[in-house]
C-alpha cells in the first residue's frame, strides 16, 4: 500500500510537471511535440516486454505481451523517427 | 549472495528508470524552442532506449524470442510508416499511433489480468482503468484515422437518442468494471468473458465517443485522444507497479490535455460542445440561403498587378491548402513577392487544419522560415497596414461572423481578421460553404476578391506571371 501511495504522488507531480513543460511549447511545434508525446507514450513497452518474456512456454499472457511489444514498438520507433523528420524541416533563414 | 544481487539489478533498474524520467522530462523541455527541439526529440529517444535496454536485462524475463519477434516487426512496420508518410497525411499519422499505443497498453493490462494470482483491488482497478481508456483510445483513434483519411465520411454522425444509448453503454462499463474488481463470477462465468465483455464495451464507447464529431474538430480529437494514449499507459504503470509509465504516461497526458484546452479555447467552444453538439451536422437549411450580394471574382493577371504593387503581404492558409498540395508553390510565390520588395508574413490560426499545428510542419516542409509565421494576436492589431492578404483554403478561420454576427454559430471564435486588410483574395474552388455549413460574409465585401480554382493551379498562375 505504502509504495502505490508513493506512485499516486509521483502521478500528481508529474502531471503539474508535464502542464508547466508543454504550456511553454510555442504553437509552430505543436504537431511535433504530438508525434513526440506519442512516442513516449509507447512506455507501455516496458510493461509488454515482461510480459511478453515472462514464460518460456506460449502462455496467453506471453502472447498478449508479445502482440503488445509489436504495436508499442511501432508507437516509438515510428514516433521517434517522425518526429525526428518533421524537426529537421524547421529552419530559419 | 544471490539475494545481493537480484537486490544490486533492481536497485539499477529503478535508478535507470528515473534516469529515463529525466531525459523524458529534459526531451519535452527542449522541444519548447526550433532551435533545441531536435536534439530534444533525441534525448527523449535515448530515454526510451535506456528504459527498455535496462528492462531486457530484467532477471524475469526468462525469453527472448518472441520479445525480438514483436521488437523487429514492429521497428520495421514504425520506420517504414514513418519515412513514407506525406507530411499532408501528418495527422491521420499521429491518430493510428495514438491507437496503437492504446491497444499495447490494453494488451498488457490483458495480460497481466489473466496471468492473475493474487491480485487487490487497487491492481485490479488499475486494470480496469487500462482496458477501458487503452480500449476507448484504440477505437476513437480508428474513427479519427477513418475520417482523417476520408475512408469514412468526415461528417458528423449523429441519431435519434444517442445521447440515450452512450449512457447506457457507460452504464454497463461500469457495471463491467465492478464485475472486475468485487462481484467476480456474478454475471460472467470466467476471467476471459470478464475481459472480452469490459473490452467489447470500451470498444464500442470509442467508436460513439468520436462518430458525432465532425472533421474540422479533429484537432480537438487528436489532441485528446493524444491524452488517452499516455493516460492508460500510465494507468498500465499502476498495474505493473513502474514508476517510468507512470511519469511518462503522465506527461502526455497533461501534454494531450493543455493542447485539447487551446484547441477549445481557439474556436471559443467547451470540450463537452466539441464531443457532443454535433457541430457542423446542420446543414445550409436555416441562416445560409439568404443573399448576401454578390461576389467580385478576380482573374490570376488581375491579381498579379495588385501583389506586384503591395508592400505588405499577409498569407492565411487552411486545410484547403493542405488538401491541395499547393504549400510548395505558396511559399514559391512568397519569395518570388519577397524579391519584389514586399514584406510577406504568414498568419496561423491556432486550429486551422486537421491537428494543431499541422500549417507549420506544411509550410516547414516547403521551407518557409519558421520566423515569418505569426499568431492571430500579433497581427489583427496591424491588419489595416496590410495591402494584400491571400487566403488559401481557410474559410471558418477567417469568417466575421465570428465576431459581428450573435447568431452565428461560430459566434465569439477568435478569427484571423483578414477582412479589415486594404485587399483580400480568397483563393477558393467554388462557393459551397464550408467544413461546418456556414455562410461567410467575408466573400460579398467590397474589398474581397475571389480567385476560383484550385488552391496551387490558381497560385502557380500568378507566380507565371511574375514570371513573365
Amino acid at each position: 500500500m505504502e509504495s502505490i501511495i508513493l506512485l499516486l504522488f509521483v502521478l500528481v507531480l508529474s502531471i503539474f510537471l508535464g502542464i508547466e513543460l508543454i504550456s511553454k511549447v510555442p504553437s509552430t511545434l505543436h504537431t511535433p511535440l504530438m508525434s513526440g508525446a506519442n512516442a513516449i507514450s509507447g512506455i507501455t513497452l516496458v510493461g509488454a516486454l515482461l510480459s511478453s518474456g515472462s514464460n518460456d512456454s506460449l502462455t496467453i499472457t506471453v502472447l498478449l505481451g508479445t502482440a503488445a511489444v509489436f504495436f508499442a514498438t511501432i508507437n516509438v520507433v515510428g514516433g521517434y523517427l517522425v518526429t525526428n523528420r518533421m524537426l529537421s524541416m524547421f529552419k530559419k533563414k | 549472495m544471490t539475494f545481493l544481487q537480484s537486490f544490486d539489478i533492481s536497485i539499477i533498474s529503478d535508478l535507470a528508470y528515473i534516469g529515463a524520467s529525466v531525459l523524458f522530462i529534459y526531451g519535452l523541455k527542449m522541444l519548447g524552442s526550433p532551435i533545441t527541439a531536435r536534439n530534444g526529440n533525441l534525448l527523449s529517444a535515448s530515454g526510451m532506449l535506456l528504459a527498455v535496454i535496462i528492462t531486457l536485462l530484467n532477471q524475469h524475463i526468462l525469453t527472448y524470442e518472441y520479445i525480438l519477434l514483436g521488437m523487429l516487426l514492429g521497428a520495421i512496420v514504425g520506420a517504414s510508416s514513418a519515412i513514407l508518410v506525406k507530411m499532408t497525411s501528418m495527422p491521420e499519422m499521429v491518430a493510428i499511433f495514438n491507437g496503437f499505443g492504446g491497444l499495447a497498453s490494453l494488451l498488457v493490462g490483458s495480460g497481466e489480468y489473466l496471468n492473475g494470482t493474487d491480485e487487490n483491488s487497487f491492481t485490479l482497478f488499475a486494470i480496469y482503468l487500462t482496458l477501458l481508456i487503452g480500449g476507448v483510445t484504440f477505437t476513437g483513434s480508428l474513427i479519427a484515422y477513418g475520417k482523417l483519411s476520408e475512408i469514412i465520411s468526415g461528417r458528423p454522425f449523429i441519431y435519434k437518442g444517442q445521447q440515450v444509448f452512450n449512457g447506457l453503454i457507460l452504464i454497463a462499463l461500469i457495471v463491467a468494471g465492478l464485475e472486475l474488481i468485487w462481484f467476480q463470477g456474478v454475471l460472467t462465468e470466467n476471467m476471459f468473458q470478464t475481459i472480452f465483455l469490459l473490452i467489447f464495451l470500451a470498444f464500442i464507447f470509442g467508436v460513439l465517443l468520436v462518430i458525432p464529431i465532425g472533421g474540422a474538430d479533429m484537432p480537438v480529437v487528436i489532441a485528446l485522444l493524444n491524452s488517452y494514449s499516455g493516460l492508460a499507459a500510465c494507468a498500465a504503470g499502476f498495474v505493473i507497479l513502474n514508476n517510468v509509465l507512470i511519469v511518462a504516461g503522465a506527461l502526455v497526458g497533461a501534454s494531450g490535455l493543455i493542447l485539447t484546452n487551446i484547441m477549445c479555447k481557439a474556436m471559443n467552444r467547451s470540450l463537452a460542445n466539441v464531443l457532443f453538439s454535433g457541430f457542423g451536422s446542420v446543414t445550409s437549411s436555416n441562416e445560409s440561403s439568404e443573399e448576401q450580394g454578390e461576389v467580385n471574382p478576380i482573374s490570376s493577371q488581375d491579381a498579379y498587378l495588385i501583389l506586384e504593387a503591395a508592400n505588405s503581404i499577409l498569407i492565411v492558409p487552411g486545410y484547403g491548402m493542405a488538401v491541395a498540395q499547393a504549400q510548395h508553390a505558396v511559399r514559391e510565390l512568397g519569395e518570388l513577392l519577397e524579391a519584389n520588395g514586399a514584406e510577406v508574413k504568414y498568419a496561423i490560426h491556432p486550429v486551422a487544419g486537421r491537428m494543431p499545428g499541422h500549417m507549420n510542419v506544411l509550410l516547414a516542409e516547403a521551407n518557409v522560415s519558421y520566423d515569418v509565421l505569426v499568431e492571430p494576436e500579433d497581427v489583427n492589431p496591424i491588419m489595416e497596414t496590410v495591402d494584400a492578404c491571400l487566403v488559401i483554403g481557410a474559410n471558418d478561420v477567417v469568417n466575421p461572423d465570428a465576431k459581428d454576427n450573435e447568431g452565428s454559430p461560430i459566434y465569439g471564435m477568435p478569427i484571423i481578421e483578414v477582412d479589415r486588410a486594404k485587399t483580400v483574395f480568397v483563393l477558393k474552388r467554388s462557393m459551397a460553404s464550408g467544413f461546418a455549413g456556414i455562410q461567410n460574409p467575408l466573400f460579398f465585401k467590397s474589398n474581397t476578391r475571389m480567385l476560383f480554382g484550385d488552391a496551387k493551379q490558381s497560385v502557380s498562375e500568378v507566380i507565371s506571371e511574375f514570371k513573365s
